[in-house]
């Protein structure tokens, strides 16, 4: 198995607060892991470092085995390393449509193009169109962002990451904020990834983690507490603690 | 309403803009023809700084510095070295464009209002120069007796009417460069960054490679408008490019609608023409200004072109409710 993410000790102090505290973690390809722990365990901060917006304080991330630990959010992403956010983070202002080619130009040399009308690279927008039929957003391509409901904007979220092709795909609380239903929809989509895609996934509702991965890694102030396959760690008596209070 | 109507609807309105345009000015008055010249080589201004303000997002207040760079090119050269139009028109576009070049790596460490200080301070650099260095520039005496171009066509372009041709032509080559730009992916880029750098960043994109050559672009085209301007005004001086004329070029833009480009165009006509209008009656035409600011902000923050697509959007929702 090839270990395509490595974390070495990695750390994250913000002054005295140490939001991640020396976390190593190992992630081989097409591996499905999920992160949990209780809020302010460090899992958002944790997906920041890997996605080169925050820069550890200590310890060493190795992407496809390179050294990425202080390597620019837009080289990381060249590599094939995308994340959702947990808080929506896409361009309100903009159409669904607008969203999705930006998405999809974002890795390809024509971005720099400043010759040539968008709308004469018919591929870019034939992409941009299959990625949103993808997520179920196809009817919606002409809508302002910010006029979508909360659902349609976590599937366009997902679309965003999905447009470059990733090879390693970073969910942050993919279902935040999402019905019952709308969070069963989501999942069915996730689990309809390509397998070759390893895939990362911040989680608070324990079903959708469990059924979308195999391996849990949990997250305690900062700290690793458990890491291993599911049953392992809904067994751990620390892990029951944290969660439920029980010992 | 049918919305492929709304766009044939805005060709046919520009056609006949350009008509007007180009067929208008002979039967002007003579200093209604000396504004729109004006305005034209404004416009070239104010588009060349909506494409960073309005698609990118980055205020910048030194913008006059540029088009300084474009009139000190011809004053210089043409005054003193004889040079042509062929020769002051690549210097003052490529000057203009090299300065950018170098202000851009010092203005784009920074963003937000301490952009907007950098750029300032970078105009006025510029406009310290102008008055300093007076062996090269003559100070704020200025550079008088700039020749109009002689390009070897059977018109002269010492009269109004063929000089306004030829910036017309400027200008709508500028508008149509810009055009492209903006329309391109990299221009696409442009507003994804204004609407969010760190997503962009996220998604892939080296931000700050675009947003550099879009000042670079910027300053360049500036530096076109400045160009003109010498030749226009047969006199080139400090004030050309002061603050006031950031401050007003930047209202050019924020005035006629951001990120539109024609709406810069539209800004620059509004105040050329107000300017020359109230300077005949008052000497607080920067009040005056400060007022419109104001009450562009207050009641049509999307500036004059934003305010015509609503009341647009407005009237095809009430034509269709009443034909309902």
């Amino acid at each position: 198995m090839t270990t395509v993410l490595n974390l070495q000790n990695v750390s994250k102090a913000f002054g005295g607060l140490s939001a991640v505290n020396e976390v190593s973690l190992s992630i081989d390809k097409g591996e499905r892991r999920a992160i949990i722990g209780p809020n302010g365990a460090g899992k958002t901060t944790l997906f920041s470092l890997i996605s080169g917006e925050q820069l550890p304080t200590s310890g060493r991330i190795e992407l496809f085995g390179r050294d990425i630990t202080r390597l620019a959010p837009h080289r990381r992403a060249a590599l094939g390393l995308t994340r959702t956010y947990q808080i929506t983070n896409l361009f309100p202002r903009l159409s669904v449509l607008d969203n999705c080619l930006l998405a999809v130009q974002a890795l390809l040399p024509l971005k720099l193009h400043l010759h040539r009308d968008l709308r004469r690279y018919p591929a870019v927008y034939e992409r941009a169109r299959s990625v949103l039929a993808a997520v179920g957003l196809a009817d919606k391509a002409a809508a302002t962002v910010r006029d979508l409901s909360h659902g349609e904007q976590r599937q366009l979220e997902i679309a965003l990451a999905l447009a470059g092709s990733p090879k390693i795909l970073l969910l942050d609380e993919p279902t935040a904020g999402l019905s019952p239903a709308e969070s069963l929809m989501m999942t069915a989509l996730l689990k309809k990834l390509d397998p070759s895609i390893t895939l990362l996934i911040i989680e608070h509702d324990m079903d959708v983690a469990f059924e979308l991965t195999d391996r849990i890694t949990v997250l305690h102030y900062g700290k690793v507490v458990a890491d291993g396959l599911r049953d392992e760690v809904t067994a751990n008596p620390l892990v029951q603690e944290i969660y439920l209070g029980v010992s | 309403m049918d919305p492929a109507g709304g766009m044939w609807g805005r060709r046919l309105g520009f056609a006949v803009l350009l008509l007007v345009l180009v067929v208008g000015p002979p039967y002007l008055p003579p200093f209604l023809l000396t504004l729109l010249t004006q305005t034209l080589i404004y416009s070239i201004l104010a588009m060349s700084l909506d494409l960073i303000l309005g698609y990118t997002g980055l205020s910048s207040l030194g913008h006059a510095g540029y088009l300084g760079l474009g009139a000190y090119s011809v004053g210089i050269l043409a005054t003193r070295h004889g040079a042509g139009f062929g020769t002051t028109l690549v210097v003052g576009i490529v000057l203009a464009g090299a300065v950018a070049a170098i202000f851009g790596l010092v203005a784009l460490r920074a963003t937000g209002v301490y952009f907007l200080m950098i750029t300032l301070a970078l105009g006025m650099v510029v406009w310290g120069l102008a008055n300093r260095w007076v062996s090269l520039t003559q100070g704020d005496n200025g550079i008088s007796n700039v020749p109009r171009p002689v390009l070897g066509l059977p018109w002269s372009f010492s009269k109004a009417i063929p000089f306004y041709y030829l910036v017309l032509a400027g200008f709508v080559l500028a508008l149509l460069v810009l055009r492209v730009i903006v329309r391109s992916p990299f221009g696409h880029t442009l507003v994804g960054i204004r609407e969010s750098e760190s997503r962009m960043r996220t998604l892939g994109y080296n931000v700050w490679l675009h947003k550099y050559i879009a000042f670079v672009i910027s300053g360049a085209v500036a530096g076109f408008a400045g160009v003109l301007w010498a030749y226009y005004n047969g006199f080139v001086s400090p004030s050309d490019l002061d603050l006031s004329v950031s401050i007003e070029t930047l209202l050019m833009v924020a005035l006629g609608g951001r990120g539109t480009l024609l709406g810069a165009s539209i800004g620059a006509a509004v105040i050329v023409v107000l300017k020359n209008l109230v300077s005949a009656y008052t000497q607080r035409w920067l009040l005056i200004l400060g007022i419109v600011y104001i009450g562009t902000i207050r009641y049509a923050p999307e500036g004059i072109v934003g305010a015509l697509k609503q009341w647009g959007q407005w009237s095809r929702v009430r034509l269709s409710r009443s034909t309902a």
